[in-house]
């Protein structure tokens, strides 16, 4: 528990860090940089409602990702075409979510990882069928259940990795924290490598900002910071490398995967719930990739 | 504290909040105190709560959604939700000569006489979801009447998905609301209609004046 404290007062100490650089660079360039300024005050609120939650107890986290998926996977309804029957189909992908953060909560692995994969996957077909609107079953069958893998399934990984019990004295707390720190820096540092020495996109199509230097860069900065926040976790050197490497190209894989479904209903950002960021899906893109990768890898070793 | 900014404040926000969540889009083109005249599409008894909730408190008695008396005030509960919680203006439908000494709108007029902000859904009612249709001229007789008062036209999307007309289950989409620039009037009623329903094809009133 120490060990969360400390990260989390690390954590507060890089954005009053980042806090202290925006007042510099405003005071010597005279410029306002709003659109930066809102973005790091978000973080100060993302920030704090994730440590006081993860520090308040299992209700209070498995809560705060149950709302996190909650207002993602509304967000990705919100954004796509659907039919008018299909409200329906969704309502019922709604009830899906809270039983999904129950079993996260009463860790319960069996019913956990196969809610949505199998018996969701078999009961939306089911209520399409008493819709009795044939055109466009496949679509929209498909489409719900991909939201709710990505959104729902994906992102409570996050709930049951909490959950975990303490091995080598690590609980399950302290690897989310390490995952979602890494995760959160890695994007940071794609940012800021993208920025200033990004020259080669990978992906032009799908998403112009993302570039070979910045995937470099974060590659290695996120690998090194995996290693120094080993302290949170039983991980070996090799282990924390690994780790850090799957983290880095995760995240990066979920950001343009996310980055696809807006190219693809014609949307630049999927909302404005927080300020400078976009909405809910733009924060939490690279998470839906890394929490489940991150979370099997710990599972296989350790569990 | 009235009833309805209760109502609003302690029961609407909330529940728009968690069910469904609004975007606004130009909130600072909201009125603060009236006349105004705010001129909306309508698929949806949400579209009333919903842009309701944008106005603070204090400004929220004088909102008065311009409804049809005899659908609004059919039934007693219908009636205190209209009435007490909502405050609409009713609007009666049926029955009304048009005799030069009491024009069927001069209710509406006196109401933004009184500094009251008109919600008007010139659609007629409720439409299939995703639809327009075409916008009836009453709003634009409205502003021939007062001409110095500002019409605001307001494109909301989504209350077609959260809860559309004929369905009693909602289900959470987010609410898109787009205000516009305020209008007034000039030229004829015909002119005047097909400028502000320009907005809700191409979302932007003087775009092709």
């Amino acid at each position: 528990m120490n060990r969360v404290v400390l990260t989390g007062g690390l954590i507060l100490a890089l954005l009053t860090l980042a806090t202290l650089i925006l007042e510099i660079m405003r005071r010597r360039s005279g410029l306002p940089y709003r659109e930066l300024g809102a973005r790091i005050r978000s973080w100060w609120v993302m920030a704090g409602l994730f440590l006081a939650l993860i520090l308040s107890g299992r209700a209070g986290a498995v809560g705060l990702f149950a709302l996190v998926s909650y207002l993602a996977v509304k967000e990705y309804f919100t954004m796509i075409p659907i039919r008018r029957v299909d409200r329906r189909i969704i309502f019922w992908a709604y009830l899906a979510i809270p039983l999904q953060y129950w079993w996260a909560y009463e860790g319960w692995y069996g019913m956990f990882i196969i809610w949505i994969p199998v018996y969701l996957f078999l009961l939306l077909p089911f209520r399409q069928i008493l819709t009795g609107q044939t055109r466009g079953f496949l679509e929209s069958t498909g489409k719900v259940q991909w939201g709710m893998m990505l959104f729902v399934f994906s992102v409570s990984h996050l709930a049951f990795l909490y959950g975990l019990p303490e091995v080598e004295g690590h609980g399950g707390v302290e690897l989310l924290l390490y995952l979602v720190v890494l995760t959160e820096l890695n994007d940071i540092y794609q940012y800021l490598f993208g920025k200033s020495l990004g020259r080669r996109p990978i992906a032009p199509a799908v998403s112009p900002g993302k570039t070979l230097e910045g995937f470099l860069g974060a590659l290695a900065t996120t690998i090194l910071t995996a290693v120094a926040l080993r302290y949170l976790t039983p991980f070996s050197v090799p282990q924390a490398l690994a780790a850090g490497a799957v983290i880095a190209t995760a995240g990066f894989v979920g950001d343009l995967v996310v980055s696809m479904i807006k190219r693809d209903v014609g949307i630049k950002d999927s909302g404005d719930l927080i300020p400078g960021h976009g909405g809910i899906l733009d924060r939490i893109d690279s998470l839906t990739y890394t929490a489940p990768l991150f979370f099997h890898g710990v599972y296989y070793i350790f569990y | 504290m009235r009833l309805k900014t209760l109502f609003f404040l302690l029961i609407v926000r909330p529940l728009l909040l968690l069910l469904s969540g609004i975007r606004a889009e130009g909130t600072e083109r909201l009125p603060r105190q009236g006349p105004a005249i705010l001129v909306a599409n309508h698929n949806s008894h949400l579209d009333t709560l919903a842009l309701m909730s944008l106005f603070p408190a204090a400004t929220l008695p004088r909102v008065r959604p311009v409804a049809a008396r005899d659908y609004f005030y059919a039934t007693v509960l219908r009636r205190f939700v209209s009435e007490r919680l909502v405050g609409i203006l009713p609007l009666e439908r049926r029955g009304v000569k048009k005799r030069e000494e009491h024009h069927p709108l001069e209710p509406l007029a006196e109401a933004l006489d009184r500094g009251e902000i008109l919600i008007i859904y010139p659609e007629g009612s409720r439409g299939e979801p995703g639809e327009l249709r075409p916008f009836k001229s009453g709003f634009a007789h409205l502003a021939k009447m007062r001409p110095h008062v500002p019409v605001i036209p307001v494109e909301i999307k989504g209350t077609d998905r959260a809860l559309p007309k004929d369905e009693a289950l909602w289900v959470p989409f987010i609410i898109d609301i787009h205000i516009g620039e305020a209008c007034y009037y000039n030229n004829t009623v015909r002119e005047f209609t097909r400028r502000i329903e320009r907005f809700f094809e191409n979302g932007d009133p003087h775009a092709d004046r």
